[in-house]
């Protein structure tokens, strides 16, 4: 296996039914001789995962032979949802968690952000039961990256990945 | 082959991918450089002190609210706005990192010296072993929390500034800066939001939340010239007080003489305790 593909099995702690690569994290692996370097990039300024995505990456990478491993930050350009793979979204879904709308580039608009002031309307239908009938119970999670909802037809709550 | 790896759908729990390596499980509690990697060269036609001392004083107002926003945690009013603020002090605490961390990279002269052999990084040093003189943050982040009508006010007005901010300095020349402060818009969208839709909620729901909303705003809006002149900043209060109802305070500004308030001292001796208990300390 290449590096890139050895890294690319390497799953998120803190959502591991995603892989580091399915996330939009994984930014890039370089293989030069038998040295690699790693680059990752942070969900969240205070994502508390990156020290155990680098440990995990470092050794999944030894396991493979590639025993010179080095993992890198990259800040820029910095992550959007927009960088998590069809394959991501569907596999959150599949474990109960509303992945992300993709962006529509509408929100790429130049200007000072505007502030909102009603409750964000996104198109969330529960993973569940699959109804649209959803209530924002919260804009923050159980993670930086997750926001809160409640199903009012099967009255599950459920976690959605808040696009940012 | 010895060493358990996680795979991709190997575990039906979220947690059970947590648990496999008992020195991981822990999060928050290694010390790792944000910056790892990051090209940290101070770019051509920049003064390398001055960007540390800026960065310095942003990373500072950053830590010192997360600090004070931490210490809702358990209390707040109810378990999702409990999560909602303990969210925005992680996020706050990384973009203080990030900042201090920059800092330190740029001007290693602003770090403390600590003992011979300490395991101490730079950013942890900065944010421990500085006594509060040494702190750049303004007093508006440093005061007592308040009630949650007055935290409300004090993300509101912080998070407004910051963001406003922060969209110029995304465009700053110095790389790191201006990656830190992209990534922190994003950020403090989420931060301002919350604490808009609070005010506005607060502002029109009992006359107890009203004449506490109005008492809280009145105590922030008293710090708010330490947050310097901003016109966006100035347009987005004028259009939240204006949906909300409520009248800017007539207020005095509250002038600190460039130092701080007694609050800040009282903060920090309970922030580091810990760490300057155990300078050498490996977790
Ligand atoms: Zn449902």
């Amino acid at each position: 296996m290449t590096a890139w593909e050895v890294a690319a099995t390497v799953v998120d702690p803190e959502l591991p039914m995603l892989t580091l690569a399915d996330l939009g994290v994984l930014r890039e692996v370089e293989e030069d001789g038998g040295a690699v370097v790693v680059a990752i990039t942070p969900t969240y300024s205070g994502c508390p995962a990156m020290a155990t995505m680098r440990d995990d990456l470092v050794r999944r990478l030894q396991e493979e032979g590639y025993d010179d491993v080095q993992v890198r930050v990259a800040l820029d350009p910095p992550w959007t949802t927009d960088w998590i793979t069809p394959e991501g979204r569907r596999a959150l879904a599949e474990h109960g968690i509303s992945p992300p709308a993709v962006s529509t580039g509408a929100t790429d608009r130049r200007g000072p952000v505007p502030i909102r002031l009603s409750p964000t309307r996104r198109a969330v239908s529960c993973p569940r039961c699959t109804s649209g009938d959803v209530a924002l119970v919260s804009e923050f999670g159980s993670t930086a990256c997750k926001a809160m909802y409640r199903c009012r037809a099967c009255l599950e709550p459920f976690d959605h990945v808040k696009e940012i | 082959m010895t060493i358990h790896t996680h795979q991709p759908g190997e575990h039906e729990s979220a947690y059970d991918g947590l648990l496999v390596n008992d020195a991981h499980w822990a999060f928050g509690t290694d010390f790792e450089d944000p910056l790892a990697g990051v090209d940290t060269t101070v770019p051509d036609g920049i003064d390398a002190a001055e960007l540390a001392s800026y960065c310095l004083a942003l990373g500072d107002d950053a830590l010192v609210l997360s600090h004070r926003l931490s210490e809702w945690c358990s209390r707040a009013p109810d378990l999702e706005e409990d999560i909602a603020l303990a969210n925005i002090a992680l996020d706050l605490l990384g973009q203080a990192r990030l900042l201090l961390a920059r800092a330190a990279a740029a001007d290693p002269s602003v770090v403390p010296t600590l003992p011979e052999g300490s395991p101490v990084p730079p950013e942890d040093a900065l944010a421990f072993f500085r006594d509060d003189r040494a702190f750049r943050n303004v007093p508006l982040v440093e005061l007592p929390n308040g009630d949650f009508a007055e935290t409300v006010c004090r993300v509101l007005v912080f998070a407004t500034h910051r963001l406003a901010l922060f969209e110029r300095l995304a465009a700053h020349p110095d790389a790191v800066l201006s990656a830190v402060a992209a990534k922190g818009v994003k950020e403090l969208t989420y931060h301002r939001d919350f604490a808009g839709r609070w005010f506005v909620v607060l502002a029109g729901g009992t006359e107890e939340s009203r004449r506490r909303l109005e008492a809280g705003l009145a105590r922030v809006w008293a710090h708010r010239h330490e947050l310097g002149v901003d016109a966006e900043a100035d347009g987005v209060l004028a259009h939240v007080l204006a949906t909300a109802g409520v009248a800017e305070p007539d207020v005095r500004p509250v002038v600190t003489d460039g130092g701080h308030t007694e609050h800040l001292g009282r903060m920090l001796a309970e922030m580091q305790s810990v760490a300057r208990a155990h300078p050498r300390g490996l977790w």
